[in-house]
């Protein structure tokens, strides 16, 4: 009788051994269609470029666009504002890195890699930025705070007239979306 | 506790079904019979109205969903259509809302109470972590729920703390993408939380059937912290207890319905009036009141990631109170010093809970910094602590003779 057992055992423990793993290795396979359906979808990716033409705006103004349900932020910015980004050192910079998606990711946060878009054309005047704080997520106030650049009301970081951040919780500067000038003013963002 | 009873039942009907399905003895040993300690005061009573409020955030919260629409451009109507189309739609709702405070203030007072009296220690840890998971899925489900009126602040709450997950390293931003469902929280992450709204209450029901069958087990804790030795000790669950719960959810009723009938807003927050708008954020983001301890913990950290770990590292330790409190005394009535310092727990957490509610501006900063720092000492350094260098008073030999001795009977 024990022998019996035993040499079934081996053939036994195979087919339980597969079956379990078959079992495990397809109940893990059918979970993925469950997560990624989660996933942004068909309809969402749809909606990837916006076009604005910037010639409209004065100096000193900005507005706010959407694109893929965010808020960009593009302002004309002034002599001063230009002139006080330009002149603070990288050394000062909470985020020394440019977060530009038209540019290599360990690109510096000097004010022109800020202002760069797709093609590496630099119009230093406007300046284009996700208008989402890096922290959690909140719309900045433009021309607030103590840089006079913007001010996140709900956890008080301060960015300056670059978008960089200068003080309060959020870890990175704004993001600047992929972008790039087909005219000299008209831009497409996406 | 009281294994199983054998009990005759006349009826034969009922004599049939319970020898296939022994449902009646079960209950008549569970919810009747069952021995508990002769001297529970009015404290006990907030489980059995936490559990009341569940039932009464199911009730309510179906009788929404009959008038409800989960779409970005129709939530914000539909709940106004709730409020002065649908006959008592605004009973119902307020019931609702109202409904979600209550729920944690009879929580709160439980949990608070598990703590004073020790009601984590062996032999009830599991029952207690059990207790701590139900926290963690009441407050899922009252976030989600928050957000389905799509107002301002339901928007903008939704934003801050689906948020909190790109905090993590590496793959943050992939998850929050993965919550909202694009690129910005929108339509797909409305009815996403709608659908886990819904769902997320029959599993705190199936968690609550768990604590109270650990609770069944081990039996009940109680104000002298001593175990029962006798069935002197103890009085039947009915109808000693079965009332007193019943007395005390009615008092608890009178005061969530003044709220609801002469204050039904007075928990909330005017700007979730404004139907949501994703290109302006509110002024002044606050949660609802029950989540303020936790945001100023939150703010308290002027690093993100390091705010996020502190926020869930504040509940985390819960899981681990049985172990952090070595006491073989479980009642604060006999440790002096653990009295204090449970009442300085209480007041450091109503005032983080005031410093959430403000502004992070000026001196509020350091003073949320302290309260946050206080409240890990209580739990990581002063509990442990205590265990070592407390003097315990006398105890009790039973609890006959604890409630004796005051004059009880």
């Amino acid at each position: 009788m024990t022998t019996f057992i035993d040499q079934e055992a081996s053939r036994r423990d195979f087919l339980f051994i597969a079956t379990g793993t078959v079992g495990a290795a397809g109940t893990a396979l059918a979970l993925w269609p469950f997560i990624d359906q989660m996933n942004p979808d068909a309809s969402v990716l749809a909606l990837a470029s916006t076009e604005f033409d910037m010639a409209p705006l004065a100096e000193g103004q900005g507005v706010t666009i959407k694109w893929r349900g965010k808020p960009v932020f593009i302002r004309h910015r002034t002599k001063e504002e230009i002139e006080k980004a330009k002149k603070t050192p990288l050394a000062e910079l909470k985020d020394p890195v440019a977060r530009n998606a038209n540019l290599p990711p360990d690109a510096p946060a000097t004010d022109e890699n800020r202002v760069k878009d797709a093609t590496g054309k630099v119009n230093e005047k406007y300046l284009v930025q996700i208008g989402i704080c890096t922290h959690l997520g909140c719309v900045p106030l433009g021309e607030a705070g103590e840089y006079h650049g913007w001010f996140c009301p709900c956890h008080g970081s301060v960015y300056d007239t670059a978008g960089r951040i200068r003080k309060g919780p959020a870890p990175r500067n704004l993001d600047i979306p992929p972008y790039k000038y087909v005219s000299d003013t008209k831009i497409v963002i996406g | 506790m009281s294994g199983h009873a054998t009990y005759e039942f006349k009826n034969p009907i009922v004599r049939w079904i319970e020898a296939r399905l022994p449902i009646f003895s079960v209950m008549k040993a569970q919810a009747m019979d069952f021995p508990t300690p002769r001297n529970l005061n009015y404290w006990w009573t907030f489980g059995g109205i936490a559990a009341t409020m569940l039932v009464m955030q199911i009730l309510t919260g179906i009788v929404l969903v009959m008038h409800y629409t989960p779409h970005v451009s129709m939530a914000f109507d539909s709940v106004e259509g709730i409020m002065r189309d649908v006959n008592y739609g605004w009973l119902i709702r307020w019931l609702h809302a109202n409904g979600a405070s209550f729920f944690f203030i009879a929580v709160y007072i439980h949990m608070f109470r598990g703590l004073y009296y020790g009601s984590y220690k062996a032999p009830r840890e599991v029952l207690w972590m059990i207790g701590v998971l139900i926290f963690l899925a009441m407050m899922a489900t009252a976030f989600m729920g928050y957000v389905l009126p799509w107002g301002q602040m339901s928007y903008w709450g939704a934003v801050v703390i689906t948020n909190l997950f790109s905090a993590i390293p590496v793959v943050g931003d992939p998850i929050v993408q993965w919550l909202w469902g694009g690129f910005s929280v929108g339509n797909p992450t409305l009815q996403r939380f709608f659908s886990l709204h819904y769902l997320l209450p029959f599993v705190l029901a199936a968690l609550v059937f768990l604590h109270i069958w650990a609770l069944h087990v081990v039996g009940n804790n109680n104000p002298d912290g001593i175990d029962v030795k006798s069935e002197q000790d103890t009085l039947p669950f009915h109808p000693f207890y079965t009332m007193k719960d019943l007395y005390a959810i009615l008092v608890f009723f009178l005061v969530y319905l003044a709220f609801v009938f002469y204050s039904p807003w007075y928990l909330g927050h005017a700007i979730n009036f404004a139907k949501a708008d994703p290109m302006v954020t509110p002024p002044h983001i606050v949660p609802e009141w029950y989540f303020l301890p936790f945001y100023a913990m939150l703010r308290a950290v002027p690093d993100k990631l390091g705010g996020v770990v502190v926020m869930f590292a504040s509940i985390i330790i819960l899981f681990f109170l049985p172990w952090l409190d070595r006491s073989p005394v479980r009642s604060a009535r006999y440790r002096p010093l653990y009295r204090f310092f449970f009442w300085l727990l209480v007041i450091d957490g109503i005032f983080l809970g005031i410093v959430g509610s403000q502004p992070p501006e000026g001196w509020w900063i350091p003073a949320g910094r302290i309260a946050t720092t206080w409240y890990f000492i209580h739990f990581l350094v002063v509990l442990p602590l205590l265990s070592q260098i407390e003097r315990p008073k006398p105890m009790p030999a039973s609890i006959t003779e604890a409630v004796l001795s005051r004059g009880g009977h």
